[in-house]
């Protein structure tokens, strides 16, 4: 649920080879510990997010990530 | 300690406790940094005012110290700026430090053609002792040491106020009471208004010393550095050769413990090296709150500067604001006890001010949130910033060790008219600060010498016939114009023709400016209707 949609922020697929990246994201933290996990996500998060350049779809993205309140999905 | 000699300014028996008692238009409550510059704002507009302060002397300790471009214009109207940058040290340049590498540089006035530079370090016993001559010298303010606040009874044409003096008590009548008396003010005590806001436990000590070796003139800040591992740290230099280090302790330091005089010297040796050799100038350890007043006027008494919000120091965020609010009250202060406008105008210092002050909170707590991260993941993003910053350019952007004061924009203002034109490609638009730039003439060399203590109108015009008729009252200044300018006007050269180029200043163009150097309106040709109607607006007539 996304209730500040303002169709910034792309939900259709935009990679060429989907499993592959995700895979490389989740590989890149196997060997890290949890508070490296949490230093190389921020990281990760300035980087993408300055490449990305559009407030609207970042804040449009910060909505959508937020745990929901009751049940589905993310606690689950 | 301490190369600042503390001169004790005169008491002087009060009137009143002979029985000579009188209503007076303007009574200030504090002598700090806002209130001899609000009584001189007020005294260039011929309205005496009387200054109360409780000491003798001038701010204990350098506190205030990076006096910004907007306040020094303001001193200027006064002639103590010159001095003050000549006491002072000019900076525009900071290093931001990532533990012993440099990851930040930058660089606040890259622009020419300003009469002043970013920023002048100056200690506020300096300022305060200048403002304190220029106040002694001028026959319309009465600046009265050792006289302390202790009641305040508002009425609907006056407030009353209790003065204890050495020689005993008297009541002051005034039109006006104007509180500039500080974050712990007694006036605001006394009328027990709320000061809400937010509280930070971190914990900072200011060291201040003469250290015998070269100085830097850059801001200097770091974060993990070698010699203080765990925070950070910042450096400054004073007047006198007088350096700031400011050391973030934490919230868990014991300030008794941090004051004491090893405790300071081990931490300056580790900074500093075996070798080093200093001598102490003032000691402190500080934390601070974010506040603000609902309201910054309460019937006839006004607040003013810490007295009405207060910041942290990161950004010089403090006393820029209290001059910059003595700046925005004065001329309308004027004009309401001259009785050319009503007393509502008053309501729009309340808004704009407020507006400035929620900017400067927003932006301090911002760099307070950067320098102490109040949660994991907070701390966790100040530290990638960090990390990344030396590779990747954006990152350099975020981090945030204090956004030095500049002029608030102070938009949607009730005196201010909206641009009708739609074409403007640069300038500063209703609601902005007016920019400096260089004119030719023998009077002085940049703009802000020629703008008065009343609204200006600036036109770009190269003949009389372009010119709008001026309403009463109101000074022009033209530029472009060749030979002798009509009734009313002043030409000016623009020298460099920056003025054109900071004004977007095509022929036929006209700024309308306030007594506080803001823009009211502009015109790409305004008919003597639109600025007529503009200045009433600007007055509080609208």
């Amino acid at each position: 649920m996304a209730e500040a949609a303002t169709g910034a922020l792309r939900r259709s697929l935009n990679l060429a080879r989907p499993d592959e990246i995700y895979n490389a994201i989740v590989d890149a933290h196997k060997d890290l510990d949890d508070e490296q996990c949490r230093a190389f996500d921020a990281r990760l998060i300035l980087l993408l997010v300055n490449h990305v350049g559009d407030a609207d779809a970042i804040r449009e993205a910060l909505a959508a990530a937020r745990p929901e309140r009751e049940g589905e999905p993310n606690d689950r | 300690m301490g190369s600042y000699e503390y001169r004790r300014y005169p008491y002087r028996r009060p009137a009143e406790l002979d029985g000579r008692s009188k209503r007076h238009p303007v009574v200030i409550v504090g002598a700090g940094m806002a209130g001899p510059t609000l009584a001189l704002a007020m005294a260039a507009r011929g309205i005496p005012s009387v200054v109360l302060d409780e000491d003798d002397t001038v701010s204990f300790g350098s506190r205030s110290i990076c006096q910004a471009k907007h306040s020094l214009e303001v001193w200027d109207r006064f002639g103590i700026a010159g001095r003050m940058v000549e006491k002072g040290i000019t900076w525009q340049q900071g290093e931001v430090y990532l533990r012993d590498k440099p990851i930040y540089h930058f660089d606040l006035a890259p622009e020419p053609g300003h009469k002043f530079p970013a920023f002048v370090n100056l200690q506020q016993y300096y300022v305060e002792e200048y403002l304190f001559d220029s106040c002694l010298a001028e026959k319309l303010i009465e600046l009265r040491f050792r006289n302390k606040v202790v009641g305040v009874r508002p009425g609907p044409e006056s407030v009353s106020v209790d003065v204890e003096t050495p020689d005993g008590r008297y009541a002051l009548e005034a039109e006006w009471l104007v509180a500039c008396d500080g974050v712990r003010s007694a006036v605001r005590h006394l009328l027990d208004l709320p000061f809400p806001g937010e509280i930070f436990n971190d914990q900072f000590l200011i060291a201040d010393i003469r250290l015998a070796r070269e100085l830097p003139k850059e801001r200097r800040f770091w974060f993990y550095p070698p010699f203080h591992p765990t925070n950070s740290v910042l450096l400054h230099r004073q007047a006198d050769d007088v350096l700031r280090v400011d050391f973030q302790l934490g919230r868990d330091a014991d300030p008794e413990e941090e004051k004491k005089p090893e405790n300071v010297d081990r931490r300056l040796r580790q900074m500093f090296g075996p070798d080093a050799t200093w001598k102490h100038e003032w000691t402190s350890v500080y934390t601070f709150t974010c506040r603000m007043m609902e309201r910054f006027v309460h019937g006839r008494t006004i607040f003013v500067g810490d007295a009405a919000h207060v910041v942290s120091p990161f950004g010089a965020r403090g006393g820029n604001a209290a001059v910059a609010d003595a700046d925005n009250l004065a001329w309308k202060l004027a004009r309401v006890l001259e009785g050319s406008s009503p007393a509502a105008l008053l309501d729009s210092y309340c808004s704009e001010r407020r507006a400035a002050a929620r900017e400067n909170i927003l932006n301090s707590t911002r760099s307070t949130d950067f320098i102490t991260p109040k949660f994991p993941a907070s701390r966790a993003f100040r530290d990638a910033t960090l990390a990344l910053a030396r590779d990747f350019p954006f990152a350099r952007a975020l981090v945030n060790s204090g956004r030095l004061s500049v002029p608030t924009v102070q938009p949607g203002s009730p005196l201010d008219t909206p641009d009708g034109d739609s074409d403007w490609q640069r300038g500063p638009a209703p609601g902005s600060a007016i920019l400096d730039a260089p004119v030719d003439s023998d009077l002085g060399g940049f703009l802000i010498d020629h703008l008065g203590p009343g609204f200006t109108v600036l036109c770009f015009a190269a003949g009389a016939a372009d010119l709008p008729c001026l309403p009463a009252g109101v000074a022009g200044l033209m530029v472009g114009h060749e030979g002798p300018a009509p009734a009313g006007w002043a030409a000016r050269h623009d020298r460099e023709g920056l003025l054109e180029q900071r004004y977007d200043g095509r022929e036929g163009t006209a700024y309308l400016i306030r007594p506080d150097r803001y823009v009211a309106a502009r015109w790409r040709r305004p008919d003597a209707m639109v600025l007529a109607a503009a200045v009433r607006r600007a007055a509080g007539h609208g």
